[in-house]
């Protein structure tokens, strides 16, 4: 089956999508919807099925159950030829034989387009780039050619451009730049991005929307500031950024919050950041959130006392503790370094403290290990 | 001055080489093609006369033999092309794990006698083969047609004594193709065809190239094959370079026909090389 949808414009909605490669699923029962004009990432680690659900979106595979429509157009069996969709490969994959001229009227000359030199040289323009029309892909640096490969793909407006993974191989400083330019060129020209990374702060800079994945499926959808207050699994929670994750017991109600008792001490969690099932949570605080006090000096809020500072480095913008409860858990804390008090020392005894409505509650049952960076297994191995 | 003595001294062993087996003998040859028989001398026996009419005389009688090498030369280079084009492909981007295998296949020939894989093709093309019989009872060949002593099996038999020559360089070249580069022509509203026609076969130059002149210099040169799949009707140059220097012992002959054989390749690949413009690929 096969029928011209390049004119099909719309929301992209993957219904119910999986695909298997013999007994391993890379993308499980996936469900989501991206409209029309937003900047949406996908999220998560290695061998987490985000560039295959980009390789069934492009054409590349084909799902094993599940339907692909780009508005009212079923896309799910056409082939990539047939899409108005295009790709910023994840090495760019720009062709070698071709100058940077040719390589970017590919798309245009295929489907016939009239005024090829004047479409080629706006999009030159837009990337920055319009001296090295007549060079050769070889003779590029690897900006250079993360530009092209993107002239390349937009020069045809898509409905829907998708970027896979495209600043990995830049440096780190490249990376911040073109983040900002992507950012900037997605505004400017009003496509629909579609952009898979393993790099949660190049999703959050970038993106208006996060779908983070695990395991082939979606673990939780939202603008980055709701990800990252009120993440709904300890994946999300581990995954953007760091988490404190302490065992406690919900004991009653307050008003619109939680009574949590930790470990005998009772704090509060707004009932709306609450995930938990039963009475067994979690409760999450992210590091920065959390003030460091003596334990004469009074604080408000939610308050943990009986600390210890185990380790503290001192990193510039932040001083970052390590502070253990009596429980035994060594609690992250990062202090901005701005209100000119000396920091504290190796083996004071401190309170934590910070405002309930930074605290987020998951499930009892949560694997408080998921989506970090090092596991405890990881290290084992070593 | 050790460390630019140094890379001379290892190459003393291969310039040796090439000035004893190589410049000497093209000298030698080129002494010969001019020479003349001595006058009431016993056969072969010649005296160097510097008689340049050697070539014309050799070339005119020899024509038709000329352009035989060079016509069953084309036609096997461009039947290997066609064979070893999907081959290279299917074992470069198809093959899998397999892909060793597959290319020690294509190398396998190689392991018994040039000279016997032809004398077995006779057998193959020959009455008693099943090629004959199957080709006679589809109605494709009448049933007075054979195949033994024919162009046609003496294309064959070259089309298949030169496909590694053809199939190593193009699958060299294939399987340096990033396939995400095929993706992304797909990406970029290319079909199949348009693919191949834009990326892949662009990208695959340099080993067609490489191929082509592998297959056709040897081919052109050959007469193995036109001796024992031919007759007399297919016999091409070397055949007859080879009678004058062993049958006929007309040194001077051969000699010029050798030396004509050599200038009318080297221009031919030039053009070729001109036209293919390899310089253009990376």
């Amino acid at each position: 089956m096969s029928f011209d949808a390049s004119s099909a414009r719309g929301d992209l909605i993957l219904t119910r999508i999986t695909k298997e490669y013999g007994d391993f699923k890379a993308v499980d029962d996936l469900s989501l919807t991206i409209p029309k004009g937003s900047f949406f990432a996908l999220l998560g680690p290695s061998g987490c099925g985000k560039t295959t659900t980009l390789r069934m979106i492009a054409g590349l595979e084909e799902p094993t159950v599940g339907s692909i429509h780009l508005g009212e157009t079923d896309i799910t069996t056409t082939k990539p030829y047939q899409r108005p969709i295009n790709t910023v490969f994840q090495n760019y994959a720009l062709f070698p034989h071709l100058t940077i001229f040719e390589n970017i009227a590919f798309g245009l000359r295929r489907r016939g387009i009239k005024d090829v030199d004047a479409e080629v040289n706006k999009v030159l323009n837009l990337v920055e780039l319009p001296h090295l029309a007549g060079r050769k892909p070889t003779q590029l640096s690897g900006g250079q050619q993360q530009r092209i490969a993107l002239a390349r793909a937009i020069v045809n407006k898509p409905a829907l451009l998708l970027l896979d993974e495209p600043l990995g191989a830049l440096d780190l400083k490249l990376r911040r730049q073109m983040q900002i330019e992507l950012k900037w060129i997605q505004k400017e020209v009003g496509l629909t991005f579609v952009h898979v990374t393993h790099d949660q702060e190049e999703a959050m800079t970038m993106a208006d929307t996060i779908a983070v994945m695990n395991e082939g499926q979606i673990e939780q959808m939202g603008s980055p500031a709701d990800l990252y207050d009120n993440p709904e699994t300890a994946f999300v929670a581990n995954f953007l950024g760091q988490s404190n994750l302490i065992k406690g017991t919900i004991t009653g109600n307050d008003g619109d919050s939680l009574v949590v008792d930790l470990y005998g001490q009772k704090i509060s969690v707004p009932k709306n950041r609450s995930h938990a099932v039963d009475n067994s949570m979690y409760a999450g605080i992210r590091p920065e959130k959390f003030r460091i006090s003596l334990l004469d000096t009074p604080v408000s809020g939610n308050v943990l006392t009986g600390g210890r500072i185990e380790d503290v480095s001192y990193i510039g913008v932040s001083t970052q503790y390590q502070v253990e409860m009596p429980w035994g858990q060594e609690l992250m804390v990062f202090e901005q370094n701005d209100d000119g008090v000396a920091p504290f020392n190796k083996g004071d005894a401190v309170n934590i403290s910070w405002a309930p409505v930074f605290t987020f509650a998951l499930r009892g049952d949560e694997d408080v290990t998921a989506g970090s960076e090092v596991t405890p297994e990881d290290l084992d191995e070593e | 001055m050790g460390k630019i003595r140094t890379p001379y001294l290892l190459l003393l062993p291969g310039f040796g080489f090439l000035f004893t087996f190589f410049i000497l003998p093209i000298v030698n040859l080129a002494q010969t093609s001019t020479q003349t028989p001595v006058g009431g001398g016993d056969t072969g026996q010649y005296e160097q006369t510097f008689r340049f009419q050697n070539y014309i005389d050799a070339f005119v009688e020899n024509k038709e033999q000329f352009g035989r090498s060079f016509v069953y030369a084309i036609i096997a280079t461009l039947l290997a092309l066609a064979i070893s084009y999907p081959l290279a492909y299917a074992i470069a981007f198809k093959s899998g794990k397999y892909k060793n295998f597959f290319l020690v296949l294509v190398v396998a020939p190689f392991f018994t006698s040039f000279l016997l894989r032809t004398v077995a093709w006779k057998q193959i093309l020959g009455e008693e083969g099943f090629v004959v019989p199957t080709l006679r009872t589809i109605g494709i060949i009448s049933d007075s047609t054979t195949l033994t002593s024919t162009a046609f099996a003496v294309v064959m038999g070259m089309t298949y004594n030169f496909l590694p020559f053809m199939t190593l360089p193009l699958y060299a070249s294939i399987d340096r193709i990033d396939p995400r580069t095929l993706e992304a022509s797909g990406d970029l509203y290319a079909n199949g065809f348009t693919t191949f026609r834009k990326v892949t076969l662009p990208l695959s130059m340099p080993g067609v190239v490489a191929g082509t002149l592998l297959t056709f210099i040897p081919a052109a040169g050959d007469y193995v094959n036109a001796a024992i799949l031919g007759s007399p009707n297919t016999k091409m140059i070397g055949n007859v370079i080879e009678s004058r220097y062993f049958k006929i012992v007309d040194y001077p002959t051969a000699a010029a026909l050798s030396f004509t054989l050599m200038a009318a390749i080297l221009i031919l690949v030039t053009i070729y090389i001109r036209k293919a413009g390899t310089e253009e690929l990376v």
